[in-house]
């Protein structure tokens, strides 16, 4: 097995590097030690995630109850579907990219142009679906209302279905003005975004309709949110309702504990990066392919090794789906 | 480069003729597992959700079984560890088996322990 770069006059030589030690070339071997590196790295945000899961374990929010939409379907209750669709196209671009590294290995220059042709859309897909459901997630869905001490408070009707905060809330007539420096208030900012209800609003409209019950963060022993009935709903929204949360972001989270906003954004995020990285490398590997140059170097081991990288991403999407969507 | 395959999984009991028919089968093996992870998460089984084992959910064991089997097999035969030298296997896997198993056990008795402290101290839940 010749290196993929130029010889150095180290062959044979096994201090100048020349040798394959664990017959493995070193761009191989080097790759499997960052993916080594790296997976470390995810098992340290993912621990991270553990950690605040732990210490808020009877208040963190269920993932079956956040992630319920699946595109063109609205207003059906899809939990998980989508992201099961993401799965699967990460794992057949798996193994699209392993057919091209097999084509590779049998020095099929079509072929492996083929298989990592649809690794990269694959990819493309993928990142997709990722921003598609980020979009989702920033968005929000009912709305919810935060307390003073940070609490989130989410409304149902006495049927246990969740209520939409733009369905009950009294909306008052008239314009919301913008406050601007030449209007003289130069001391206050623009608060970072606008509900499209006000916390007021949500509380007459609440107050109004006896239909409607909250449910707390903290849960049962059964693992759901605990219910309040109507005087205690209307204690807690009154007593320490402060603002309207719609969606979510880096500080304020309608589903839950803000922690799991900011680690979903943070660790989906971070594989998200990957992939984009990884569909950009498979696509500089596609064109040398169809360049030749492997062809001309003689052997296709650089798809083998950019393929490692590839099926990492796909590894570490095995564990963010476990522990972000099933657990 | 390993250019010949091992072509069993499942420690033999399952052979295939060619790398190709063993990527195919493998793909097969994986996506059974996912759809019995999407079903259980969906269904979540009254038995399994209420009955703990070591203070975790027998349905959350479930889960973790089934994507370290994944990560088995797309570890030994996509990224093809299954051909690869003993040295450079166990230098990969023993190395990131144990310091992730570490980790994760010292950080959630913290947690766990975080919590407690929470639940039972003077602290109101204002974080």
């Amino acid at each position: 097995m010749e290196a993929t770069v130029v010889k150095t006059g180290t062959e044979g030589k096994t201090w100048g590097g020349g040798n394959d030690p664990l017959k493995a070339s070193y761009g191989k071997m080097m790759m499997w030690f960052f993916i080594l590196s790296d997976a470390l790295t995810f098992s340290g945000f993912l621990a991270a995630y553990g950690f605040s899961r732990f210490k808020f374990v009877d208040a963190w929010p269920i993932p079956d109850e956040v992630f319920t939409h699946f595109p063109f379907l609205h207003g059906v209750d899809a939990p998980m579907y989508y992201v099961a669709f993401m799965t699967f196209v990460l794992i057949f671009s798996s193994v699209t990219m392993v057919l091209a590294v097999d084509a590779g290995h049998k020095m099929k220059q079509n072929k492996v142009i083929m298989y990592l042709f649809l690794t990269i859309i694959g990819g493309l897909i993928f990142l997709g679906s990722q921003a598609w459901e980020w979009a989702t997630f920033i968005k929000g869905d009912y709305g919810a209302i935060e307390t003073k001490g940070g609490q989130i408070v989410q409304f149902l009707d006495k049927e246990g279905e969740r209520v939409a905060l733009r369905d009950f809330a009294v909306v008052a007539a008239g314009e919301r003005t913008e406050q601007t420096k030449e209007k003289g208030i130069w001391y206050k900012e623009e608060a970072e975004y606008y509900p499209s209800v006000s916390f007021e609003q949500v509380k007459a409209g609440f107050l109004a309709n006896d239909n409607l019950l909250v449910r707390i963060q903290h849960k049962d022993e059964h693992g759901h949110h605990i219910v309040l009935n109507r005087e205690e709903s209307i204690a807690k929204v009154v007593n320490d309702g402060a603002l309207v949360v719609e969606g979510a972001n880096l500080r304020h989270n309608e589903y839950g504990h803000p922690l799991f906003a900011d680690f979903f954004f943070f660790i989906t995020g971070f594989h998200g990066f990957h992939v984009a990285t990884g569909v950009l490398i498979n696509c500089i590997i596609f064109f040398n392919v169809i360049l030749g140059t492997y062809e001309r170097r003689g052997h296709y081991e650089m798809v083998e090794k950019v393929g490692l990288y590839w099926h990492f991403v796909d590894l570490v999407w095995v564990f963010v789906f476990t522990f972000f969507y099933l657990v | 480069m390993a250019h010949e395959h091992k072509l069993e999984i499942f420690r033999g009991a399952l052979k295939f003729k060619s790398n190709v028919s063993k990527i195919w089968g493998v793909f097969i093996v994986l996506s059974i597992v996912t759809v019995v992870e999407v079903a259980l998460g969906i269904i979540r089984p009254a038995f399994l959700v209420e009955h703990h084992f070591l203070a975790l959910k027998l349905l959350n064991w479930i889960f973790i079984i089934l994507t370290l089997f994944k990560a088995y097999y797309i570890t030994w035969d996509f990224m093809h560890m299954r051909d690869e030298t003993a040295g450079l296997r166990r230098s990969i896997i023993w190395t990131s088996i144990f310091l992730i198993i570490y980790l994760v056990t010292l950080i959630l008795i913290e947690g766990d322990y975080i919590f407690e402290v929470y639940k039972n101290g003077y602290i109101k839940f204002d974080f």
